[in-house]
């Protein structure tokens, strides 16, 4: 195939420990480490793999956000992306919208594969991949975490509940990138200047006409209810007393 | 009034018990009038098994040779077409209604909630992100439907006892045939299933093996328990992927987890917040485990696991 499109979302990275704001307006994201979604980057090694592979022309690697995620879109073509595309807003539309702005940005770019992560870590949606691919009327296949393409269809093993899926789709289609569908490689510095030259094109969100989505409103965040911490026993005999005690046992 | 569907979970001959679940959060909405919609290649089984749920005011089956497996792309349209007569579809937050609903969502031209864990009202919920550290509060428009997923581990299954009418619908929509099912690897084991067990025995990185998990499944057999394990467990492969419990594994509610070896990240904990007792085995007292154990204990599990068996008799 031609080319491979790839979402890259910018997320309060995996080890913060987020709070809520005092006022419940949000959450505290000033000063925070922020990073690609870790679904995104495995979405994105998975595409440099298939096209180091031979098997795909270019991999492009789109976000949605402010200016600030420029920072993550020059991680991902340091990784190896070949060409980047932001779309510009302030404030971070909502996933319908998002899955909207996407099939914009397919119909431009004629992808042949769209990779995504299959959840963002910061709202836990898992629904952007779905979206697009009910949108662009092609197939999905979420939770990858294998990946085989031949000519103009791609199998694809699913992490399923009740344990592995595999199905077939025929291309082009959208697929989500489960955690265990590769292991995302290391940047190297000389690829980080090697990024900075690379193209990075900003559209405005207006110029793509998403159209308006019934909105969903946030009306309050709070923390969640915590556990207390409980006994602490000495021995097996005493863990069992305990057990017994609340009938567990 | 609120005018509920609840997409069924079923493999064609059982019908899965998050549906029951789905069901109880939909009845939380005050005036729910419920219907459940079996979408199978025989839904006979499946929407008998249904009718019985108490709340359930009628049970819909769309029978096709396409839903013998359930694709998203191919439930999707066939769900779209019943949507018009409802305020609400809701589905399970598990691998099959995160597959599906946001298709739902996208066709009918709404945002999807996910993993409603309460609700408000019928267009006011609660749900967690990131990793269950915030939990946000939404309010949905009400001149549009609802589409959600429910996290099932928030709500104990509704009763049986009911015999709600059994209605076969048709509809006609074209469905793709860009998607095909070719096969599944179910993890074979006698052990109750993960999501449903009342007892769950879970394993970490600390076991250092494959081998050492029987460690981890004589416990748990001795307590007719599910296993889990932590992510870098299954990482490690001393387990299948379908045992990890977390913010992206399962989410369970058992009445007891233990978990053996595991230091509780974050990530974890969510997919545990909601048992009923937690019990924590581990040689490191300041795991953050021991922060939400109900019951904790500092040792060697190599030592206290076998010892902890044998005790059960």
């Amino acid at each position: 195939m031609d080319k491979i499109l790839v979402g890259l979302k910018r997320v309060v990275d995996y080890n913060v420990r987020v709070r809520v704001k005092s006022d419940g307006s949000g959450v505290e994201t000033d000063g925070v480490k922020m990073s690609i979604n870790p679904f995104d980057e495995i979405a994105l090694e998975e595409a440099l793999r298939i096209k180091e592979a031979g098997g795909a022309n270019e991999v492009v690697v789109v976000s949605i956000g402010s200016s600030e995620a420029q920072q993550q879109l020059r991680t991902g073509l340091a990784m190896g992306a070949d060409r980047a595309l932001l779309v510009t807003c302030d404030e971070a539309p909502d996933v319908l919208t998002c899955a909207r702005l996407l099939l914009e940005i397919v119909n431009r770019e004629q992808p042949g594969l769209v990779i995504l992560g299959k959840q963002a870590i910061d709202d836990d949606n898992a629904q952007t991949g779905q979206m697009l691919a009910a949108l662009w009327g092609r197939p999905q296949a979420t939770f990858a975490s294998r990946i085989e393409i031949k000519g103009d269809t791609a199998t694809v093993l699913r992490e399923v509940d009740v344990g592995m899926e595999t199905i077939e789709v025929d291309l082009p289609a959208v697929i989500t990138a489960d955690l265990r569908l590769n292991e995302p490689r290391y940047v190297k510095l000389p690829d980080i200047m090697k990024a900075k030259k690379k193209p990075l094109e900003e559209i405005a969100m207006a110029d793509l006409g998403a159209g308006d989505s019934p909105e969903i409103v946030h009306t309050a965040y709070e923390p969640p209810v915590a556990r207390e911490r409980g006994v602490m026993v000495e021995d097996v005999s005493a863990l069992l007393a305990a057990l017994k005690d609340k009938g567990l046992v | 009034m609120a005018k509920i569907l609840v997409i069924a979970e079923h493999d064609g001959s059982i019908l899965n018990p998050s549906t029951a679940k789905t069901i109880a959060c939909a009845a939380g909405i005050e005036g729910a009038d419920i219907d459940v919609v079996v979408l199978a290649a025989d839904a006979s089984a499946v929407a008998a098994e249904a009718a019985q749920l108490s709340s359930v005011s009628r049970v819909l089956t769309v029978e096709n040779a396409a839903n013998e497996h359930p694709l998203a792309v191919v439930l999707a349209p066939q769900i779209v077409s019943l949507a018009g007569d409802y305020s609400h579809v809701f589905g399970p937050s598990n691998t099959f209604g995160k597959d599906l609903m946001p298709t739902v969502a996208a066709l009918l031209g709404v945002n999807q909630i996910s993993d409603i864990m309460s609700t408000h009202g019928s267009h006011s919920f609660k749900r967690p992100i990131y990793a269950g550290n915030v939990i946000v509060s939404l309010q949905a428009p009400e001149d549009s439907i609802v589409v959600a997923t429910v996290r099932t581990a928030s709500y104990k299954a509704v009763a049986g006892g009911n015999s709600a009418p059994v209605e076969s619908v048709s509809v006609d929509v074209e469905l793709p045939t860009h998607t095909r099912f070719v096969g599944q690897e179910a993890e074979s084991s006698d052990r109750p299933d993960l999501q449903t067990a009342s007892r769950v025995v879970a394993g970490g990185r600390a076991l250092g093996s494959a081998e050492n998990f029987d460690l981890i499944y004589a416990l748990a057999d001795k307590l007719g328990a599910g296993v889990g394990a932590s992510r870098a467990a299954v990482d490690a492969e001393y387990v299948p992927n379908d045992t990890q419990v977390g913010q992206t594994g399962k989410i369970i509610a058992p009445d007891l987890y233990i978990a053996i070896g595991i230091s509780g990240a974050i990530q974890h904990l969510t997919g545990i917040k909601d048992a009923g007792t937690i019990v924590a085995i581990n040689k490191d007292e300041e795991a953050p485990i021991f922060e939400v154990a109900d019951i904790g204990m500092v040792g060697d599990l190599f030592q206290i696991v076998p010892e902890l068996t044998e005790a059960l008799g």
